[in-house]
C-alpha cells in the first residue's frame, strides 16, 4: 500500500488496472459535485450556467415541509446519541465478557455472535409493537434504542476483542501497586484500547448517520426525520420533481461521512486489527 | 517482614493445588520457591498478594494475619514474567504509579523515582517507553516499580526467564544485590535450580502443590531428603543405582559388585531394597571402590567433561572431571567411587541416610 516497502514489485501495473475500473465511478462523482452548481441544457454533457439555486434548500424552507436544519440536527442526534450508547454499553459489556469470571459468560458470548447475524428485517413487527405500546412510535428515542440495540453485538464483540489484546498481567499489576479496579481500568486498560474505542466510535456514528431502514420504519414523520428520510420523501414526491436539488441534498447529506472518513480511515482500520483476536 | 503460610489451601474449582503448605520466610531472606512446571510455584506466590484467595488456611505478614486483606492493602511489590509495564507511560511515570495512586506530592514522587532509578541503575532512561528498552532494562524497571513505595514483601514470578542467558547471569547478581541492600523480604519463583541456588538465602522444594524441603541451598545439595529433591538438584544431575542391603553391604542389583555403606550410616536390615545416588564429582575423580564400565556418552563443557559409565548390569553412572584423553566413547574403563559420599534412600524414596 505505501511506497516505503513496495520496491520488490512495480505497483503502476495495480494503479493503472484500479484506476481504470474506478474511472466510472470518478466521472459520477464528479458529475455528482458539478451538477449542484451549474445548470445544463436538456440532452447535453456541458454545463451552460453557474447557479446556487439547488443549494436554496439551505436558506430557505418551502412552505409545508420542515427545514434541512431541523433533519440535519434530528440525523445529528440520532448518530451521536446512538454512537454514545454503544460506546458506554460496549465498553463495559466487553470488559466484563473478557475479564470477569461471571455466570453464564460462555452463554453470554455465544448470545452476542448470534445477535450479531441476526437478521434485523424479521424483527420489525415486533419492535413496532413493542415501541407503539411504549408510546415511542415516531420519536428519536425509540428508533435511537432501536437501531443502538441492533449494533451492540458487533460493539461488545469488537470491544471484547480489543480488552483481550490487554496482558491479565498489567492489571494485576495495577492492582498490586494499589489502584482500585475502576483506576485500573481507567488509567491503565482504557489508555491502550482507545484505538478500538475511537474505531468503533466513528463506525457506529457513519452506521448512524446513513441508516436508513430503522428510521424510516420507526420515524417517518416531518418533525423526527433523518436525512435518509427526508431525502428518500423528496424522490417519493412526484409532483415536483427535482433532480439537481435531490443531488445538492444528497451531496450535502455525504459530506460529513466523507470528512471523517478521511480524518479517521487509518484508525478505522483497528477494528479489523483488535477485533479479529475474540 | 515475615511470612507466614499457616496450613495455606489452594482450589481452583475442584482442583486441589495446594493443600496445607506451611511455609515461614524470615525477615529479610530471599526464599526460593522452586519446582517443576505446573506444581504450583506462581499459585502460592500469586496467593501471598492476593491475585488469588486462598480457600483455607492462613497467611500471615509480621504477625498481621492478612488472610482477608485485599491487594491494594498488602503492600506487596510484584514483578511479572512478562514484567507487565505499562506500555502507554514513560518509564518515570511507570515508576510513579504506585505512587501517584497513594497520592503523595508531586515533589516528593519525583525523588523517589530518581532515588529508586539510581539504585536499579535506570537513572537516564526515565524519559522512554517501556517499548524502546532491552529486556534486561525492562526487568529493572519492573524492579524499581516493584520497590517504589517501600514494599513490606518483594515477590518475583520466574523474573529471569526471558532474558538471554548473558543477561540472565548480570540480573542474577544484581537482583540479589538489591535485595540485599534494601533489606526486604523476597520469594522468587523459578523452575531453575542455579537461579534458585545462586540467588536465595533458602529454597523451599516443590512437587505437586507440596514442599518437600526447605532449608539453605547449600544443604539442600548435600542433606537432600527424598531422591525428588536430590534428583532436582544439581547439574549434571546425580545418577541412581538400585541395590539390596546383602550381609551388611550393598549389592547392585543384577551384579556381583558389593559396596560398603558410607561410614554414616547405621547399619541396615538385610534384604532391604534401597537407592543409591551418586553425584558426578564424586566418581571418577577421589579414590574409592574401582567399578568397570563402558563410555557410553561424553558431552564437553569446556574446562570439564561429563562422561556418562554403563555398568555390567546395564546402570549408567555419571562423572564429571578435567578432560582426559584416555576415555573416548565406547572405552572401557575402571574409576573410583567415592563410597563415602555415596546418598542412600529407602524404596519410597525418603532418604535413609
Ligand atoms: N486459573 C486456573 N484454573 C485452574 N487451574 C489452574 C489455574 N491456574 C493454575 N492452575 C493449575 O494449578 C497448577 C499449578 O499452576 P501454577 O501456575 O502455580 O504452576 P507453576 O508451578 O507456576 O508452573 P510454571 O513453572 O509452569 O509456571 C497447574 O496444574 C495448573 O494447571
Ligand atoms: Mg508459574
Amino acid at each position: 500500500m505505501s511506497d516505503k516497502n513496495s520496491s520488490n514489485f512495480k505497483s503502476w501495473p495495480v494503479t493503472l488496472i484500479l484506476g481504470l475500473f474506478s474511472v466510472p465511478l470518478l466521472v459520477m462523482y464528479l458529475y455528482l459535485f458539478i451538477d449542484t452548481f451549474t445548470n445544463t441544457a436538456p440532452g447535453s454533457l456541458i454545463p451552460n450556467e453557474l447557479t446556487f439555486e439547488h443549494w436554496r434548500f439551505l436558506w430557505e424552507t418551502e412552505p409545508g415541509t420542515v427545514s434541512i436544519w431541523q433533519v440535519t440536527l434530528n440525523t445529528l442526534i440520532f448518530a451521536s446519541v446512538m454512537t454514545l450508547v454503544i460506546l458506554s454499553v460496549s465498553l463495559t459489556a466487553g470488559y466484563a465478557l473478557s475479564r470477569l469470571n461471571m455466570p453464564f459468560r460462555r452463554f453470554f458470548l455465544a448470545g452476542v455472535l448470534t445477535l450479531h447475524a441476526f437478521p434485523t428485517v424479521t424483527l420489525v413487527i415486533a419492535l413496532f409493537i413493542v415501541l407503539q405500546f411504549l408510546g415511542l412510535y415516531n420519536t428519536l428515542i425509540g428508533v435511537i434504542f432501536i437501531k443502538a440495540a441492533l449494533m451492540l453485538p458487533f460493539g461488545i464483540w469488537v470491544m471484547k476483542g480489543f480488552y483481550d489484546t490487554v496482558p491479565w498481567e498489567i492489571e494485576m499489576a495495577g492492582v498490586q501497586d494499589g489502584a482500585s479496579r475502576f483506576m485500573v481500568w481507567r488509567l491503565l486498560v482504557l489508555p491502550q484500547i482507545k484505538p478500538g474505542l475511537i474505531a468503533l466510535g466513528v463506525f457506529s456514528f457513519l452506521e448512524g448517520w446513513s441508516e436508513y431502514l430503522m428510521p424510516q420504519i420507526f420515524a417517518p414523520e416531518a418533525d423526527v426525520q433523518v436525512l435518509s428520510v427526508y431525502l428518500a420523501s423528496l424522490i417519493a414526491d412526484d409532483q415536483k420533481f427535482d433532480f439537481n436539488l435531490f443531488k445538492s441534498i444528497g451531496l450535502f447529506y455525504v459530506l460529513p461521512v466523507i470528512v471523517l472518513y478521511l480524518v479517521f480511515q487509518n484508525k478505522l482500520m483497528n477494528i479489523y486489527g483488535g477485533g479479529s483476536k475474540g | 517482614m515475615r511470612i507466614l503460610l499457616d496450613n495455606f489451601t489452594k482450589k481452583f474449582d475442584d482442583v486441589m493445588v495446594i493443600n496445607n503448605m506451611n511455609l515461614e520466610v524470615r525477615d529479610g531472606e530471599m526464599m526460593a520457591l522452586l519446582g517443576p512446571s505446573g506444581c504450583g510455584k506462581s499459585t502460592t506466590l500469586f496467593s501471598i498478594c492476593e491475585i488469588y484467595q486462598c480457600n483455607g488456611g492462613r497467611i500471615l505478614f509480621g504477625d498481621r494475619d492478612v488472610s482477608n486483606v485485599t491487594s491494594q492493602h498488602r503492600n506487596v511489590g510484584v514483578v511479572f514474567q512478562n514484567y507487565a509495564l505499562y506500555p502507554h507511560m514513560s518509564i518515570f511515570d511507570n515508576i510513579a504509579f504506585p505512587l501517584m495512586v497513594k497520592k503523595m506530592p508531586a515533589e516528593q514522587i519525583k525523588k523517589e523515582v530518581h532515588k529508586i532509578a539510581e539504585l536499579v541503575h535506570i537513572g537516564d532512561l526515565l524519559e522512554r517507553k517501556p517499548s524502546q528498552l532491552s529486556g534486561g532494562q525492562q526487568q529493572r524497571v519492573a524492579l524499581s516499580r516493584a520497590l517504589v513505595r517501600k514494599p513490606d514483601v518483594l515477590l518475583l514470578d520466574e523474573p529471569l526467564a526471558n532474558l538471554d542467558a548473558k543477561l540472565r547471569l548480570e540480573m542474577r547478581s544484581e537482583i540479589r544485590r538489591i535485595q540485599q541492600e534494601t533489606g526486604i523480604t523476597a520469594v522468587l519463583v523459578t523452575h531453575d535450580q542455579v537461579e534458585a541456588m545462586s540467588m536465595c538465602d533458602r529454597i523451599a522444594l516443590m512437587d505437586h502443590g507440596k514442599i518437600l524441603q526447605v532449608t539453605t541451598p547449600n544443604d539442600m545439595y548435600h542433606n537432600p531428603q527424598t531422591d525428588f529433591v536430590a534428583g532436582f538438584l544439581g547439574n549434571p544431575p546425580i545418577a541412581f543405582l538400585d541395590g539390596v542391603i546383602t550381609n551388611g553391604q550393598i549389592q547392585l542389583k543384577d551384579s556381583a559388585i558389593q559396596l560398603p555403606l558410607p561410614s554414616r550410616v547405621p547399619v541396615q536390615p538385610d534384604g532391604k531394597i534401597v537407592r543409591l545416588g551418586v553425584r558426578p564429582e564424586y566418581f571418577g575423580n577421589q579414590a574409592g571402590i574401582e567399578l568397570q564400565g563402558q563410555v557410553s556418552f561424553v558431552e564437553t563443557q569446556g574446562r570439564e567433561n561429563l562422561y556418562d559409565i554403563r555398568l555390567g548390569n546395564g546402570a549408567v553412572l555419571r562423572s564429571i572431571q578435567p578432560v582426559r584423553a584416555d576415555a573416548g566413547l565406547g572405552d572401557s574403563v575402571s574409576w573410583p567411587l567415592d563410597t563415602e559420599q555415596i546418598l542412600i534412600f529407602d524404596d519410597q524414596g525418603q532418604r535413609v541416610a
